[in-house]
């Protein structure tokens, strides 16, 4: 168990900067994640953090304890990679002992250390089978082993379930997840995959070219994005978008689109003759013939409990998300009304959204 | 375009049967999807219409004639690889025009440049036509293979998980222009693939394969709604149907051993009490991970829930699935 504080982190490699003014905190037993398209940052941030890089300026402080120039060995963390690096020759039992017989710890401890991670693992039957002959999942399960046995503060973990098939992806996050509640160890997990960090992690931070653009739990960053990034980045379908060109003031609680007024969350800024971004999630979208701005129909998406419907608009194409019994062909052109407080209001030119009373308290990157 | 029948179709490869007894009939301008995990028989299926293999017994019949006496050219289909496999010496404009030049079809080039065009424009691939093949992404290599198939004018198109290798977003984009396509096309297709979301979104019929056997075909909702056995059930729908034994809520139906439960089918607030396990908020959604007794069960709840771990659910089933203890519904 550890806090990890990051304090304005920057890693250059030659001219390139990787990583800009870095700024979070990772809690006590949290599960963290950081999460972003490749390139952004998010591994050489977490290896800063497990000290396979060192970082140009800024400080890494774990349990109060700046380590930021220490080498690995000496910050006491753990590393799950994509690829499982195991050792071939050896089989399981060896395999996960291995960190332990290396510290020069007595042979009955050891047995019972591994014991007792093979339980919690359950891969107690395939202790003594070669880890050549293993299915993604053991190979996997034996690397976390490997990790877990150690006892270290802290776990970092680089796309750990990558390279594994969606349906056993899916398993394994899972597993992955109820293995964290039990111990309850402090974990960062890297990973470019929206859904699996929402689903897993108990805070995020997304980042994009170097940059933090937010930081805070799943769904306030879905609720409450920041950047049009993070807005886009996060959520499938993506938040719709329809482009205008606008001004309000501090206290309005609505936007006009093409003459059109949308009821929003009461805006705490203003802006004048601007362009701007309405943004709205596709479950925010309802499909009534009482709204009085219109959409037509292009195309739907059967899911089984809901379907998503695609709809053009004077403002772009946007997508709804709507239950299957509601009744949708395409074609047909029907009203559609946003739920005014769930909107957000971007600026094109920065991508930053304007403060209103809805996402208040939200913190940027 | 054309309907195409399967008339008991059976393959074996060795000890292996990857086909057992399939009849299946694909109407003209169906769109129909053949769902099944890795070695279900999909592929095969693709492969014996395209006449890229033989079956062992059966027959496939294209516009009522069979096409067993033809070869892969004379049946008149277009197939798309998962791995494409394009010419890495041409640049993309030739990738695309090559099926047309073929001796048999021998198009005047003026036809082809303009098929060329308006298949370019649907797959946003116009910028990249004078490109190498070898110099686009893996993503614009898959959308020229797809492209190679459009530009003709064939009886069925046949593909073969065409948008695995794609990432998320671009498959998305490339469902909902795989289905305007063939919508505007009045094509038929048939569409191997293991993702469900691809079957529900974009079919107008589903096959279902379990080891080289069909077990359902119908519509997206009629499978999701009605699915004949436990198998079928998991196959679509996210979070996946929960199965319990029957009489995990007390009382069920004669012969009945599990209980399928979608989110649909859990009536929340009275019930017999479950204790949250965990909230997962996906944004647009939350899962519930419940305990009822020794049982796990996976629910959906309004995305802004106040439950959280330890709390009491009362849960009850409404209109939930019976299957009986060969995993067929009841």
């Amino acid at each position: 168990m550890a806090e990890i504080v990051i304090r304005n982190l920057r890693k250059e490699f030659g001219n390139f900067t990787a990583v800009k003014e870095s700024s979070f905190t990772i809690g006590h037993g949290e599960f963290f994640m950081l999460l972003g398209p490749s390139g952004c940052g998010k591994t050489t941030t977490l290896r800063m953090i497990a000290g396979l890089e060192l970082p140009t300026s800024g400080q890494i402080l774990i349990d109060g304890e700046d380590v930021s120039q220490k080498p690995a060995s000496q910050r006491d963390i753990a590393m799950v990679f994509q690829m499982f690096a195991l050792y071939p020759h050896l089989n399981v039992r060896k395999n996960i002992s291995y960190p332990l017989v290396s510290q020069g710890l007595p042979r009955a401890q050891v047995q019972a250390k591994v014991a007792e991670v093979a339980r919690i693992l359950g891969i107690m039957d395939i202790l003594d089978k070669p880890v050549g002959g293993l299915s993604g999942g053991d190979r996997q399960r034996v690397a976390l082993g490997r990790a877990i046995v150690r006892n270290p503060k802290a776990f970092m973990m680089d796309e750990p379930l990558g390279a594994l098939d969606a349906e056993f992806r899916e398993h394994m996050a899972e597993e992955l997840r109820a293995l964290h509640d039990r111990m309850g160890a402090t974990t960062v997990y890297v990973t470019h995959d929206q859904l699996e960090a929402m689903q897993m992690g108990d805070k995020i931070v997304v980042m994009n070219h170097g940059v933090v653009e937010q930081f805070g739990t799943p769904q306030e960053i879905y609720d409450h994005p920041t950047t049009q990034f993070v807005a886009a980045f996060i959520g499938s379908p993506a938040m719709n978008f329809l482009s205008f060109e606008g001004s309000f003031a501090p206290g309005d609680r609505s936007v006009t689109l093409g003459g059109q007024p949308f009821a929003t969350p009461e805006l705490r800024e203003g802006a004048s003759g601007r362009k701007l971004l309405l943004g709205v999630r596709p479950e925010h979208v309802s499909l009534t013939d009482s709204g009085t701005y219109r959409g037509r129909i292009e195309a739907t998406e059967y899911l089984g409990t809901t379907q998503i419907v695609t709809l053009s608009t004077p403002h772009g194409t946007i997508k709804a998300r709507a239950p299957s019994s509601c009744p949708a062909s395409p074609g047909d052109i029907t009203g559609l009304t946003f739920t005014a407080s769930t909107l957000s209001v971007f600026d094109q030119g920065s991508g930053r959204a304007f403060r209103t009373a809805a996402n208040e308290g939200v913190r940027h990157g | 375009m054309a309907e195409v029948s399967l008339h008991g179709l059976s393959k074996s490869f060795g000890q292996i049967k990857a086909l057992q007894d399939v009849s299946l009939t694909i109407p003209d301008g169906a769109f129909v999807v053949l769902l099944g995990p890795t070695g279900a028989g999909k592929t095969t299926t693709l492969r014996l219409i395209a006449g890229l293999d033989r079956p062992d017994a059966g027959d496939i019949r294209i516009e009522g004639a069979s096409v067993l006496p033809d070869t892969p050219a004379q049946r008149d289909v277009a197939m798309v690889f998962q791995q494409y496999s394009l010419y890495p010496h041409l640049t993309v404009r030739d990738n695309l025009a090559f099926p047309l030049r073929s001796p048999i079809i021998a198009m005047a080039e003026d036809q082809i440049t303009k098929h060329i065009n308006d298949v370019s424009d649907v797959l946003k691939i116009k910028h990249k036509l004078d490109n190498k093949a070898t110099n686009l992404s893996g993503g614009e290599m898959q959308r020229v293979s797809i492209g190679r198939a459009l530009v003709r004018n064939p009886r069925i198109y046949l593909m073969d998980e065409p948008l695995s290798s794609l990432d998320a977003k671009l498959r998305a984009d490339l469902r909902v222009e795989l289905k305007r396509i063939h919508a505007e096309l009045g094509a038929t297709f048939l569409y191997v693939t293991h993702d469900q979301i691809e079957a529900m979104t974009m079919a107008t019929h589903v096959g279902v394969l379990d080891h080289g056997r069909l077990v359902q075909y119908g519509t997206p909702r009629e499978i999701y709604e009605n699915p004949v056995s436990t198998y079928v059930a998991s196959r679509l729908g996210q979070p996946r149907i929960n199965l319990l034994p029957a009489d995990a809520f007390g009382i069920a139906p004669p012969r009945a051993t599990q209980i399928g439960l979608r989110p649909e089918h859990i009536l929340q607030g009275e019930g017999q009490p479950a204790t949250v396990r965990r909230v997962e908020h996906l944004g647009d959604q939350t899962r519930l991970h419940l305990t009822l007794g020794p049982h796990a069960i996976i629910t959906l709840a309004d995305a802004h829930t106040r439950l959280s771990p330890g709390d009491i659910l009362p849960i009850r089933p409404e209109n939930p699935l019976w299957f009986d203890h060969d995993g067929h519904r009841i």
